[in-house]
């Protein structure tokens, strides 16, 4: 749906993106991510045609975002960053103006406008002028523009930003029941964020792509080791001991004390085997108290700090 | 092109949400006002002494009278008042950001551009249309001849349209509404005071100088004569700026 192949944007001397090439499949939704000026904004700006590339090229939907911007925009919704919408509007007909201009026909747009207003949770503010709504409300008249019209894809640059925690969690909802019938682009540097909502995620980084993978693929793929944390009641010497003498285990540390005898210690074994039931055998059987076992997961922030450390190194 | 028409609306709309057009209809108004009834009080006292000396009379006629002079002033106070309704067009839509939305929506630039022209013009439209009450009177105290004024607001509104064309073509230069207002401003006077100078230069360029003057041309509506000549002067300098306003909108792409 989205093939985006080489692009290189230069401000001035500026390189803001080089050679970012990355594909999108109908349905799908790819997180973006990358921290402050990344270059996340700037390509959605050319996905979007709001200006052209210095090199490489955009479709969407097959279109050239640049030489047929206009079928482009026709099959877009976008959301910029910093939501810019009229403030001297009140929301139902800055609504109204949006489905004009983006040409639904006229019979149509009341029930597109009520629907994108009941769908973003706007009832209770249709009749409000933009100016005096909060910055949440504001995020969600911006999400409701882009929708309004049905578009194949959306195009949205850090949509939760701002917003409570529950407005994140039901506009999180609603990008993830979008997703069915839409093509989705997100930016974000909030990692839960994307690795809840995105099926795949691109990392950029001082202009370039360092990672693209699914979500699951990229946590496993940077784990080298797997690390296993423990609390166990007894004495930590003979705790120690007891855990490196089991097999596969590559690495015991002991880690704060709980209290009184009670530690936790992390172990490390080899990724390819799952000493979990060995451990804990070994450690009952020396009759110490186990009062906790669990793997330790290794997040995409994790991932995206290594990647982007990496890159910088 | 319909698309013209809903940029127009919205464009229109924020006009009357903000207290821009109020205040400059209202100070229109105002000083018109003045104007008029000062010119009107003199051209009553000159033709209160014309009918004790009749020999006098002969020079009187209302175009020369009141007509010129009215319009004349009121090409100034439009000189003054057509940049503050230009100023936001563009320039605030860059500011706040809304340009970028915008420019990814389904809309052509020249659709924009018009949309906004179009809108800018209606409230000028306006203001004229409200200023017709100072001839409303006149007509309705004497019977004076109502072709003058005809070729007048015709040519006011040539001249004001094209001063709103060079606005918006400014404002697309600027993030900023004062300097879009001052340099509209600037730019207006240029073209106003060029035919100035050209007494001073030889006949050639004196001649081009004056054609060029955006004033000079006004002169002949004010005296109730359409000339053709005119009338494609402002309608060139109009569709001119408008041109350049598209072509600022497509550059303004590549600055990124
Ligand atoms: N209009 C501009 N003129 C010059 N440089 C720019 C412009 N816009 C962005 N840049 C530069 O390009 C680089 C990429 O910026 P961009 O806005 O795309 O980053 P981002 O990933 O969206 O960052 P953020 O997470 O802060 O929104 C930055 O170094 C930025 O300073
Ligand atoms: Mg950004």
């Amino acid at each position: 749906m989205i093939a985006v192949e080489n692009l290189t944007k230069y401000y001035g001397t500026l390189p803001a993106i080089q050679g970012v090439s990355f594909r999108v499949e109908k349905g799908e939704i790819l997180g973006f991510l990358g921290p402050n000026g990344a270059g996340k904004t700037t390509t959605m700006r050319i996905l979007t045609g709001f200006m052209p590339a210095t090199s490489g090229t955009a479709t969407v939907a097959g279109y050239d975002v640049f030489k047929d911007s206009l079928e482009v925009r026709k099959r877009i919704g976008y959301l910029p960053e910093n939501v810019p919408i009229y403030n001297d509007m009140e929301v139902s007909a800055y609504l109204n103006f949006v489905t004009e201009v983006k040409g639904v026909p006229k019979k149509l747009r009341k029930e597109k406008i009520q629907q994108v207003i009941k769908n973003c949770g706007l009832e209770s503010v249709s009749n409000r002028m933009i100016k005096n709504l909060s910055k949440g409300y504001r995020q969600r008249v911006g999400l409701a523009q882009a929708l309004v019209n049905d578009p194949e894809v959306l195009i949205l640059d850090e949509p939760t930003m701002g917003l409570d925690p529950k407005q994140i969690t039901e506009i999180r909802h609603l990008i993830k029941e979008l997703a069915t019938e839409k093509t989705i682009i997100l930016s974000s540097h909030i990692l839960p964020e994307v690795s809840m909502i995105c099926q795949r995620v691109v990392i950029i980084n001082q202009g370039k792509v360092v990672a693209e993978d699914t979500t699951e693929n990229l946590t496993s793929r940077s784990q080298t080791s797997r690390r296993i944390l423990l609390q166990v009641d007894g004495p930590s010497e003979v705790v120690l001991k007891i855990l490196r003498e089991v097999n596969g285990v590559n690495r015991v540390q002991r880690k704060d004390q709980v209290t009184g005898n009670i530690f936790n210690y992390e172990v490390e074994a080899s990724k390819d085997r799952d000493v979990r039931r060995d451990l804990a055998h070994a450690i009952v059987q020396s009759g110490n108290g186990l009062l906790e076992l669990r793997p330790v997961e290794v997040s995409l922030e994790d991932v995206f700090v290594k990647l982007v450390t990496e890159e910088e190194g | 092109m319909r698309n013209i028409f809903y940029l127009f609306k919205k464009e229109l709309r924020s006009y009357f949400y903000s207290p821009i057009a109020y205040v400059v209809l209202f100070i229109f108004l105002v000083i018109t006002g003045y104007f008029f009834s000062a010119i009107v009080t003199f051209y009553s006292m000159i033709s209160f002494q014309a009918m004790q000396q009749p020999a006098a009379a002969a020079n009187l006629n209302i175009t020369e009278g009141v007509v010129n002079p009215l319009f004349s002033n009121m090409a100034v106070i439009i000189l003054l008042m057509m940049p503050i309704l230009t100023m936001r067009l563009f320039s605030e839509e860059k500011r706040l950001g809304t340009f970028e939305l915008l420019m990814t929506y389904p809309i052509r630039d020249i659709e924009v551009v018009l949309g906004k022209f179009l809108a800018c013009v209606t409230v000028f439209a306006i203001m004229l249309a409200l200023s017709l009450v100072y001839p409303i009177l006149i007509a309705w105290v004497g019977r004076p001849d109502i072709k003058p004024f005809i070729s007048a607001y015709l040519g006011i509104f040539l001249m004001g349209s094209a001063f709103i064309s060079l606005g918006i073509l400014i404002s697309t230069l600027t993030e900023n509404q004062i300097i879009a207002a001052v340099a509209s401003f600037g730019v207006l006077i240029i073209f106003w005071v060029i035919g100035f100078s050209a007494e001073n230069t030889g006949p050639t360029l004196g001649s081009v100088l004056r054609h060029l003057s955006i004033i000079e041309h006004f002169q002949n509506f004010a005296k109730g004569i359409v000339d053709t000549k005119d009338l494609i002067y402002y309608l060139n300098f109009t569709l001119f700026f408008l041109f350049l306003t598209l072509r600022s909108l497509e550059s303004n792409k590549w600055r990124g």
